[in-house]
């Protein structure tokens, strides 16, 4: 079903909810953790995280923050993999459209709200927009130090010799940094930061982004944040500098040769055809052409 | 005025104290360790050998008593004051630590290379090529084939994991090195093996140790100087071999008796 025929079968704002389903006092606790996070970028800040009615893994966390700092006046954009039309996107959207009466919108330009899964948009952002990111694994070093206690210990200290240890061993096994996705980044020169899913092509877009940009992770009750215009770096070696990946192919759909591709699958016999995984870019490209 | 004199002691321990809630484990030890120098720590089980190790490695906080390590330029300076960042600057710098299960001190699930250059990377070096270069340089300096540092510590023998781990602390050139029983658990022909090796090492790199150990041909093998521990008191020390072949005390009696001539 196509995306304006979704938008006009939506919810209504429903008044025995609280506006965006949270009550003032968590949104104002949530508030105060983004605050702090914003004050250290890069940070993680614990916060009480509530039980949503989703479960984990979902987006609670990206949906905490948004609900915290969403008012009746502002514009929604809710992506799910670069696409405003897919099943976690369209469900969190339908989510704030019935707890808070919000206009939504597909528009990356018109929104003053995009809640996001795994993208940033092609489209670049504004000052004053607020993008906000769902995160699984807060914690850029988990996987080779599975102690908190001393991942929080390391992150004082600024020891971060072990992120290395982590690109050193793509390299010997693979002959160059194989992580594509949740690379890790610097944050204005301090705190070693996980971006979320995100595909490393959008690391570069973070760097000195004129947009505000928040993290949350439900599960592991963390936010954090990179404010607007702050230095976010993409780690790496001198002789192996952080890079992106690049297509052969170009958008079937828009013609797009500087957009992040998806490879889709066809039909049974393996035809393939790569096309643009934000929609709105590519459906404004579409229209324009 | 003789030499010793003259230079500062690398680590000076002074009536050191160690305590389990009410337990005391270590009490009233004292002695200077000199730069290049191999001290041996001896006693049976439960003797409060490893807590007095981890009480002068930073890793234990004593109840009593100062541990003061010579600092590259500033002179004795008391660990426990150290703030923290700079005692685990320290301890991944200037000192190394060898358990004795190489796992405890080892990352299993990351290939040689980068345990190797862990400590490198923790200190800022970038460049992959360098580090590569360095981590092939000391894993043939353990007598690690270097065709190896691709793979997993996981999938070596227990005498080739101490020795990793041993490359693996000595590659940021450190003064002094700390060992825990390093050579229990491995069979015969590789202790002799690896002893050798840190024999060798500790002389050309000028490496000062504290070596716990239980093996008295350890300490003999090893080390110039030896502590004797019985129920948390150094009940004897001395020159290794003055102390192994004219034992004053009692229990060292005891233990250089026990010791099984083949």
């Amino acid at each position: 079903m196509p995306l304006n025929e979704l938008v006009e079968l939506a919810p209504v704002r429903d008044p025995q909810i609280n506006f965006a389903y949270l009550d003032e006092r968590t949104k104002r606790m949530i508030r105060r953790a983004i605050l702090k996070a914003v004050a250290i970028p890069g940070y993680q800040v614990p916060f009480g995280s509530r039980e949503m009615p989703l479960p984990y893994g979902w987006g609670t966390g990206g949906i905490q923050v948004t609900a915290s700092i969403i008012g009746p006046s502002d514009v929604l954009k809710v992506i799910d993999q670069g696409s405003d039309d897919t099943v976690n996107a369209v469900n969190i959207r339908r989510f704030f459209q019935r707890t808070t009466g919000v206009v939504v919108t597909t528009d990356t330009t018109a929104a003053s709200i995009i809640q996001t899964r795994h993208r940033i948009p092609e489209t670049p952002l504004q000052e004053g927009q607020v993008l906000v990111y769902q995160v699984p694994v807060p914690e850029p070093m988990q996987r080779l130090e599975p102690r908190e206690e001393e991942t929080r210990k390391l992150h004082a200290l600024q020891e971060y010799g072990l992120m290395h240890v982590n690109l050193f061993e793509d390299l010997a096994h693979y002959g160059h940094i194989s992580s594509t996705y949740d690379y890790p980044v610097l944050v204005n020169g301090r705190y070693i930061m996980s971006p979320s899913p995100i595909p490393k092509f959008d690391n570069p877009k973070m760097h000195q982004n004129p947009a505000l940009q928040l993290f949350g992770a439900g599960r592991e009750k963390r936010i954090y944040a990179v404010p607007p215009y702050t230095n976010v770096e993409s780690l790496g070696f001198e002789d192996h500098p952080f890079e992106v990946q690049r297509w052969q192919a170009v958008c079937e759909l828009c013609g797009s040769n500087e957009s992040f591709l998806d490879e889709v699958i066809m039909d049974d016999q393996g035809k393939k055809m790569f096309v643009c995984s934000d929609s709105d870019y590519c459906g404004k490209r579409q229209v324009a052409a | 005025m003789n030499d010793l004199d003259a230079t500062p002691p690398l680590m000076r321990v002074q009536s050191l104290s160690c305590a389990y809630g009410k337990r005391n484990v270590v009490r009233d030890i004292s002695f200077d360790l000199w730069p290049g120098e191999v001290l041996a720590i001896v006693g049976e089980s439960g003797s409060g050998k490893t807590t007095l190790l981890n009480a002068v490695a930073a890793r234990h906080t004593p109840s009593a008593g100062h541990v003061s390590f010579d600092l590259r330029h500033q002179g004795l300076q008391n660990i426990y004051e150290m703030s923290e960042a700079q005692r685990r600057m320290l301890a991944r710098t200037d000192w190394g630590f060898v358990h004795q299960n190489a796992a405890d001190g080892l990352r299993m699930n990351v290939s040689a290379g980068a345990n190797v250059s862990e400590r490198l990377m923790a200190l800022g070096q970038r460049h992959y090529g360098q580090l590569r270069e360095q981590a092939i340089d000391w894993l043939e300096r353990v007598e690690i084939s270097p065709t190896r540092i691709d793979d997993r510590p996981n999938t070596f023998s227990g005498g080739m994991r101490q020795r990793l781990q041993i490359a693996r602390n000595l590659i940021t050139q450190p003064r002094l090195v700390f060992m825990d029983e390093p050579t229990s658990g491995l069979d015969v022909s590789v202790q002799a093996k690896l002893l050798d090796m840190m024999r060798t090492l500790t002389r050309q790199m000028n490496l000062a140790a504290i070596v716990v150990t239980h093996d008295l041909a350890v300490a003999r093998l090893l080390a110039q100087r030896m502590l004797v521990m019985q129920n948390g008191e150094a009940v004897e020390t001395g020159l290794t071999d003055q102390v192994l072949d004219d034992p004053q005390h009692p229990y060292t009696q005891l233990l250089v008796s026990s010791v099984l001539q083949p």
